[in-house]
């Protein structure tokens, strides 16, 4: 039970190509959509059963951020694919891309007929300039194959889909600041209210969803919501890819069904490297919270388990596994870094703080620490945490405050012998 | 209107406003930065953070728009401690250098320091430094200082017009900065002065003089262009120091040009005047004023004794306050002389005798900001009215105004100009004549045109762009208030100095008539609507501005002139002095234009004296002085009443400068006057000369920004910023190419009997057949300011 859904062509040759898509019935069900005229509100509801939430980390139930936007609108609406992925631990989107951009494609188109869309556009990472280019040498060919364009299926459906790359920002990936970005602007997210289905691309509703989310929509609207919400368990419905990485035999990316126990997916990714012990997992990606390995082999990967068991969120899915070696404090000193160097800089709390937080970590690690340090880093990330205008600054103060919580002792260590305990 | 509540105050508050909004209705204080009531909303620097009921986390003040039945608390424990907590953040990096900071006194970030600062900080890691940018003249930057709240960016962006600040690079690194090695060039740009809540920027002219405590603040009134902007100044030992606005809604708002800004350094010039000077043969040497005065009166004196009082021409600045004007047009006329005007840069004269009033701007000055189509003829906006413009860019920017321009120069508003036609002033009477037949051919436009002017029409050929204008202008297109329209046409400055101008007012009150809209006159200088309902005006039959400089005089009185520079034909003008018997000049600075003066009377600027101006929308606004007269220099008012005395003439018994108002306006409330008075409409159509048309170039002499008045001109730095645009011959690439000449090459600039060198320029925002020559000291052996010019090679 294993890459059934966004993976499905992955063994098969040539996977990214159209021909091959097509091979497993690809853009067929654009088309009976399209042609069958299928109601809107019926897609909206297949993919409300089947329990699909949003992939970029939020986990938003997709089919009802697809009924926010406006139906009756006179004017230009957008849709908008996120594939910025940027965080560390995240890089699933770059292999969905690598190896079947067509279901990204299908899957948008799919939304764009739903939600009224004329335009799309895909917001590729700066970093990878070769799927940039996969995902380009797709829209060609499903151009010229007549998947996108202008009335398609002789109907009167239109969709012009676009790609467009970005230079490597994270905060880029913040769909606000993403639709900056598209708008030839510094990619700095906008106050929300109001969102992006009210005010996005130039001002117009805009329907913004992660990779993963829109690959999966074929599949859902091929075999019916609760097909897909049958491959998960309740309240976390279809497969998720998990990005395993550190401290592992087999890192890789690995589709499987949501509420697989995570020994089971460590043991897909070939175990704990080197035959050592696992000391904790960063389950969702470098902006969620830390969980010691006690705590992570006794969760499922679906969103409730890791919420309620592991204290942390299921993310993005980007699972970053540490072993009994890992030094706490210079793990977290390389993460304070990334969103120090990351933040966007307009609002104060995150511009400020994400600099002092970095700062004391490093000053630990570096053997200067002192007794007040750990009271100050946990309240400094306090005032951090929900007075920004996006999430960036929550994602800082994250991992900050779970380090802390879960291993201050090593912190203290570092304090008080200015060296890591684990050297001792 | 919504039911709320504010730290356990129920209140109604308008649907759609902030939280923010409604505490600041309320006097309910919550601090902020970012925040700017005219700028957008960014909720950047999050001070404003207060608790909502039923919200976890605490909202921006700034950008939550209240809903019904909301409950705020400003001051819980929540609220402040999240408004600590941005405080401690934005100290961590901040220099705290207040000892050395020009902000020192009057920093927002002290004061909100003061209350929701700790006393000892908890960083103690390494201080971010920020690297100081040289952005012009006028704004010095010291941007460690540096919140990032961009107020000033939004401000160039939103009422400048013109992105020139921004922010680059991410998190802690991020910085504001010019575009590379750009300058800020916005002629509002001084704005963000005050608008920075921090010492980041600074006024450079000002920094380092004073500490704010020090200062006293006195109001007045701007003497720059004829928007009436209400200003206060800052004195320190006699001195003007610095220059603020004062908020005024209805004028200023909050805001005010570089020029009103800036021009205070003039005040304070080396050339200032302050003893009286008389011309012993090619000598001047200083007096005092009796003998001055009794030199001057008795040499006017013997004029009029000689040739009656014909013998005397008096030109008025219109700068000078309405008292001044008042007093030496009593003089004249008790001397039988009814030669008097104050209409320096006009050249045509044929209204005159025709008004049925005194014209005005139309309208009030914020009622610009909500008109939804507006016609501009002849004016160089951001020139002429820097603030003004910016009213007129919101309603572009605000309410999608559609805005024609004809003018013979394409300068950028900076905002989008929805038609325009760019064309020579002669050119410009038959588009308008074009504009007004394609208007008289609309549909829902029923209004029959006078048949003087029908007849005209008979041979004019309707243009795409004039069709398109008319229709515009009319209102076709959506969402148009038929009723009401909300429309009007403007003559700016540069058609009032126009030899056309008669023709040209004509066809835009008969346009602006057929179509409903507002007609005005966006007037030049400080006081030429006051001067005008004064009626600083020559008496029927006598010598106008022009006239008077054509048939010279035996004897002048110059009222704060500074003759080649304040006049339409510098030529003409020192032609006429030279030739008179005697001139007579107040004046507030020595001047090489006065070199044919015979005595110089050192009056004081406007600030050392009180006086009244009158705004372009007919705002009459009386103030006192800011300072004290320097050294022996008086009140202008005050040297004509003993003039007056002097002359043995009655009437010119005044104690103060009140009363002079009073009689000026007959012991009547001034506002009733003026809106007895102000009148645009004509007794009767002037002559329309359709088919009049010079073959010649033609020059387009602008006066440039920073060049409008005396105390302008001698204001350093607002000269550094005029000397970033050197001054050239400029000309379409078309002209320059028919003429032979390259770009930057040295021209020979010929009018009537005088010519400069300059360096010929290729600009394709000047019209075809037109040069573009400014009036400045550099070109005074010039002529005309409009009119017939020669260019070529420099020998
Ligand atoms: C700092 C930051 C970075 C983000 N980066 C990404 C990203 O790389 N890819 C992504 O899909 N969503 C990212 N998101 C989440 C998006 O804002 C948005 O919620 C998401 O694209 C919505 O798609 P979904 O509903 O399909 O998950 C990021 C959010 C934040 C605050
Ligand atoms: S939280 Fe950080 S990244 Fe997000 S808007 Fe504020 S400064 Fe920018
Ligand atoms: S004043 Fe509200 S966030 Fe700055």
């Amino acid at each position: 039970m294993a890459n059934e859904v966004c993976f499905r062509t992955l063994d098969l040759p040539n996977p990214a190509s159209l021909e091959t898509y097509r091979s497993i019935g690809g853009y067929e069900t654009l088309k009976r959509i399209v042609t069958e005229k299928v109601p809107a509100t019926e897609i909206i509801n297949q993919v409300k059963i089947s329990g699909l939430r949003g992939r970029g980390g939020a986990g938003f139930p997709t089919g009802l951020k697809w009924s926010f936007m406006p139906r009756y609108y006179d004017g230009e609406k957008y849709l908008v694919c996120n594939s910025d992925e940027g965080e560390p631990g995240t890089f699933k989107d770059r292999d969905i891309i690598r190896y079947n951009p067509h279901q990204v494609i299908e899957g948008m188109a799919i939304a764009a007929y739903t939600m009224g869309v004329r335009t799309g556009y895909n917001y590729i990472h700066g970093e990878i300039w070769a799927e940039y280019q996969i995902f380009e040498r797709a829209l060609e060919e499903a151009r010229a194959a007549g998947f996108l364009g202008e009335n398609l299926f002789g109907t009167n459906f239109s969709f012009n889909l676009f790609a467009h790359h970005g230079y490597g920002a994270y905060i880029c990936g913040e769909e606000t600041a993403l639709i900056e970005s598209i708008e030839g602007k510094k990619g700095q997210p906008r106050f929300k209210p109001p969102f992006p289905a009210s005010y996005g691309v130039f001002g117009k509703p805009t329907n913004v969803n992660n990779t993963e989310s829109y690959a999966s929509i074929p599949y859902i609207m091929q075999h019916g919501g609760q097909a897909f919400q049958d491959l998960g368990v309740p309240n976390s419905g279809g497969t998720k890819i998990f990005s395993v990485s550190g401290h592992v035999e087999k890192p890789g990316n690995f589709e499987i069904g949501m509420g697989t126990p995570f020994p089971d997916l460590l043991a897909l990714a070939g175990g704990v490297w080197k035959g050592r012990k696992l000391k904790a997992v960063i389950p969702g990606g470098s902006s969620t919270a830390v969980v010691p390995a006690d705590m992570m082999m006794q969760c499922t990967m679906d969103y409730d388990s890791i919420s309620k068991v592991g204290k942390s969120s299921l993310g993005a899915g980007s699972v970053i596994v540490m072993d009994e070696s890992t030094d706490m404090v210079k793990a977290l000193s390389r993460l304070s870094y990334f969103y120090y160097e990351e933040s966007c800089g307009q609002c104060t709390p995150c511009r400020e703080g994400t600099g002092w937080l970095w700062r004391v970590v490093r000053r630990i690690a570096e053997g200067k620490g002192r007794p007040e340090d750990l009271e100050l880093l946990t309240d400094v990330s306090n005032n951090i945490s929900g007075r920004t205008i996006c999430a960036l600054g929550d994602a800082a103060a994250t991992p900050v405050i779970s380090f802390i919580k879960h291993f201050r002792p090593e912190f203290e260590y570092y304090i008080e012998h200015g060296r890591s305990m684990l050297a001792a | 209107m919504l039911q709320i509540e504010i730290d356990g105050k129920a209140v109604e508050v308008e649907h759609g406003s902030t939280i923010i909004e409604a505490a600041d209705k309320l006097g309910i204080p919550i601090p902020r930065f970012c925040y700017h009531k005219k700028l957008s909303v960014a909720a950047n620097c999050r001070m404003c953070l207060v608790q909502v009921e039923k919200f976890a986390k605490p909202l921006p003040a700034c950008a939550t728009p209240v809903s019904d039945g909301m409950k705020i608390f400003t001051r819980s424990e929540a609220a402040v401690d999240a408004q600590k907590s941005v405080m401690e953040f934005l100290l961590i990096n901040h220099p705290l250098d207040c000892p050395i900071c020009d902000q020192g006194g009057e920093c927002e970030l002290q004061d909100i320091a003061v209350g929701y600062g700790a006393s000892k900080t908890r960083y103690t890691e390494e201080k971010r430094v920020v690297l100081n940018k040289n952005i012009g003249p006028l704004v010095a930057t010291d941007m460690t200082r540096c919140i990032q709240c961009t107020r000033c960016v939004r401000f160039l962006k939103e009422v400048g017009g013109m992105m020139e600040l921004g922010l680059i690079n991410r998190g802690e690194h991020a910085e504001i900065t010019a575009y590379v090695d750009k300058s800020v060039d916005s002629e509002l740009s001084g704005n963000i002065i005050d608008l920075c809540p921090v010492g980041a920027l600074t006024s450079k002219p000002f920094r380092y003089t004073a500490r704010p405590w020090e200062l006293a603040r006195r109001p007045t009134i701007s003497a720059h262009d004829a928007l009436g902007s209400q200003l206060e100044m800052h004195v320190k030992n006699n001195r003007v120091l610095r220059t603020i606005p004062r908020e005024k809604e209805s004028i200023n708002e909050c805001w005010i040009s570089d020029r009103d800004r800036f021009a205070y350094e003039g005040l304070n010039s080396d050339e200032r005047l302050t003893v009286p000077m008389i011309r012993r043969g090619d000598q001047w040497v200083e007096t005092d004023w009796q003998s001055a005065l009794e030199f001057a009166s008795s040499r006017i004196k013997d004029a009029v004794a000689r040739e009656g009082g014909n013998a005397l021409g008096v030109l008025v600045s219109p700068n000078s306050t309405m008292e001044e004007g008042f007093l030496a047009k009593k003089i004249a006329r008790e001397l039988g002389c009814g030669n008097v005007d104050h209409r320096l840069r006009r050249s045509d004269f044929r209204l005159d005798g025709h008004f049925q009033g005194t014209p005005w701007m139309g309208c009030n000055i914020p009622d610009v900001q909500d008109m939804d189509r507006v016609l501009i003829i002849g004016s160089n906006l951001r020139n002429e009215h820097p603030l003004l413009t910016h009213r007129l860019r919101q309603a572009v920017r605000l309410n999608a105004a559609e805005i024609s321009v004809v003018n013979a120069l394409e300068d950028d508003p900076l905002m989008r100009v929805a038609f325009k036609n760019t064309c020579s002033p002669d050119d410009t009477i038959n588009f308008l004549l074009q504009l007004l037949k394609a208007m008289s051919g609309l549909q829902r436009l029923s209004l029959c045109l006078p048949p003087t002017l029908n007849g005209l029409l008979e041979d004019v050929v309707v243009s795409n762009n004039a069709q398109a204008m008319a229709e515009s202008l009319a209102g076709h297109g959506k969402d148009y208030d038929l009723v009401n329209p909300r429309s009007a046409v403007f003559l700016g400055n540069m058609a009032q100095q126009h030899p056309r101008y008669s023709e040209m007012y004509s066809l835009a009150e008969a346009i602006s008539a057929l179509c409903g809209a507002t007609f005005g006159v966006l007037s030049e200088a400080a006081n030429r609507v006051g001067l005008d309902l004064a009626r600083v005006l020559p008496s029927s039959g006598a010598l106008n501005a022009r006239t008077m400089l054509e048939q010279p005089r035996s004897a002048y009185l110059l009222v704060n002139v500074e003759p080649e520079v304040d006049c339409h034909n510098a030529q003409l003008v020192n032609q006429a002095l030279a030739a008179a018997g005697c001139v007579v000049a107040m004046t507030a600075y020595k001047s090489s234009a006065l070199r044919e003066a015979d005595v110089l009377l050192p009056v004081t600027p406007y600030t050392e004296s009180s006086g009244t101006f009158m705004s372009m929308e007919g705002r009459v606004q009386s103030f006192t002085a800011v300072a004290k007269p320097l050294g022996e220099a008086r009140p202008g008012w005050k040297v004509l009443r003993v003039l007056g005395n002097l002359l043995g003439l009655s009437g010119f018994e005044y104690d103060s400068s009140e009363q002079v108002k009073n009689e000026i306006f007959g012991g009547e409330k001034p506002s009733r006057v003026v809106w007895n008075r102000l009148n645009n409409n004509l007794r009767e159509l002037t002559e329309v000369n359709a088919k009049v048309r010079t073959e010649s170039l033609q020059r387009v002499g602008e006066v440039p920004l920073y060049e409008s008045d005396a105390i302008v001109r001698r204001a350093p730095s607002l000269q550094k910023m005029a000397a970033k645009k050197p001054v050239v011959a400029a000309m379409n690439a078309k002209l320059l190419a028919q003429l032979g000449l390259q770009d930057g090459e040295l021209v020979k600039v010929s009018q009537g009997n005088g010519s400069v060198r300059l360096a010929a320029k290729c600009d394709d925002r000047v019209a075809d057949y037109c040069v573009r020559v400014p009036i400045c000291a550099q070109t005074a052996a010039l002529g005309d300011l409009y009119g017939e010019i020669q260019v070529e090679r420099a020998a």
